[in-house]
């Protein structure tokens, strides 16, 4: 799919990772910024997954929960 | 490829319609009397390779048969006959205890909890912890039939769908096809494992060795895919193979690297730890969710769907451990004594 210009979409996940889609970059904090691997990424909020910053799927092992968030208007 | 061999009357008369042009006349009597007489379907051998043969006319085709044939109205029927038949036994098969109302949430929600991971000893930990070298090539085998033409049965959909889960739906395959370079589509990435075990990654090449298990998963998504009255089950069905596959992936990739495989050869499975951790939250909530808020009346198809996934992925998991516990190859026997694959003696799996 062709990358967006422009906008980026930030989508928090219930229960799981934050989906971030659009024309944006991953800089590393002190090192090269990370490749993506593809145009819509998961990042990992529950801090536990392996390939950080991107979500490997452990947050449904361990049971994370994003219940008490407030709801992101739409 | 060309046409495997037959594995019984039904196949073998659908064999002389698609080599010599027979008539379907008798191919219709007898998938008849086959239906009458066969209980389940989903381990009959020669239904499945004649439904496997009856789709794969509508995918990449045989060398060996006229691409005409594809909408012959007497192979039609006949493949309509099977599918209706198949189509009753999963519905019966299959059990959804979750009833979602059709919102995003809580339709992505009953997906989440359907496919949520099991504790305690499994299929893929099996492949993490204990598969030997034999067992990961059966493994290769089994998966070669969907794997190397991965996505296509679910890219029947697109133009089924409209608007969001449409849009879902086509960003999902556009990261399965390789967002535009043929050397990261999922399918040529599962060809690179495959040569990197020493097998041949033509598809196809090992069809004659699967069980009917192993097809009726195949053969079930291209029912899903093919009917656009299946569209939700189609889309329930994705959603079901994304959100079990990041956690079972990163397993299979450790299996293959206990065993000393290197990384090209398991790119494949750490490729999609990653793209299915993304992959499971659009087809979730856009493709799946989005689908059964625009349309409600699809939302017991999207959950049959998915439940189906489940239930063909534990059929087939319970074949291979169960001939794995045994010392036996998952194998079909036939080929086997045939001598095309290595085989060991009994009692040489302790998995
Ligand atoms: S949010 Fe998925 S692993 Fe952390």
């Amino acid at each position: 799919m062709a990358e967006h210009t422009g906008d980026v979409e930030i989508v928090p996940c219930p229960d799981g990772p934050v989906l971030v889609r659009g024309s944006f970059a991953i800089v590393g904090a002190t090192g090269p910024s990370v490749d993506r691997g593809r145009p819509t990424v998961a990042l990992c909020r529950c801090g536990l997954s392996q390939r950080k910053p991107f979500c490997d799927g452990t947050h449904r092992i361990t049971g994370f929960r994003t219940d008490d968030e407030p709801t992101p208007l739409s | 490829m060309h046409l495997p061999p037959s594995r019984g009357a039904v196949s073998a008369a659908l064999a002389s319609c698609l080599l010599h042009g027979d008539e379907p006349d008798a191919l219709n009597d007898l998938v008849e009397a086959a239906l009458v007489l066969v209980d389940d379907l989903i381990a009959d051998d020669d239904i499945q390779i004649s439904l496997f043969m009856l789709y794969e006319l509508h995918y990449g085709g045989f060398d060996d048969v006229d691409d005409a044939l594809e909408w012959n109205p007497d192979l039609l029927r006949a493949r309509a006959r099977i599918e209706a038949r198949l189509e009753e036994q999963l519905r019966s098969a299959v059990s959804v205890t979750e009833h979602p109302l059709p919102t995003v949430d809580a339709v992505a929600g009953a997906l989440f909890r359907m496919t949520a991971p099991t504790a305690g000893p499994g299929f893929s930990r099996h492949v993490a912890k204990k598969a030997d070298e034999q067992q990961l090539r059966e493994l290769l085998l089994h998966r070669s039939i969907y794997q190397l033409k991965e996505a296509d049965p679910h890219t029947w959909a697109i133009p089924r769908l409209r608007g969001v889960p449409k849009a879902a739906l086509v960003e999902v395959q556009c990261d399965e096809y390789g967002n535009g370079r043929p050397e990261l589509m999922h399918s040529a990435l599962f060809a690179q494992t495959m040569r990197g075990l020493g097998l041949n990654d033509d598809y196809g090449h090992y069809v004659d060795q699967l069980p009917a298990v192993t097809l009726a998963s195949l053969n079930t998504m291209s029912m899903f895919g093919l009917h656009r009255r299946l569209r939700g089950a189609i889309a329930g069905h994705l959603a079901a193979i994304e959100m079990t596959s990041s956690i079972p992936n990163r397993l299979y990739g450790d299996g293959f690297r206990r065993l000393g495989h290197d990384s090209a050869t398991t790119l494949y499975f750490d490729e999609h730890v990653e793209a299915d951790a993304v992959h499971e939250q659009i087809a979730g909530r856009d493709l799946a969710g989005a689908l059964a808020a625009a349309s409600p009346e699809l939302l017991d198809d999207i959950l049959f769907g998915a439940a189906s996934c489940l239930l063909l992925d534990e059929l087939t998991a319970q074949h291979l451990l169960s001939a794995w516990r045994n010392g036996e190859s998952s194998l079909r026997q036939a080929e086997r004594s045939r001598g095309t694959t290595r085989t060991r003696a009994p009692g040489h799996y302790h998995g």
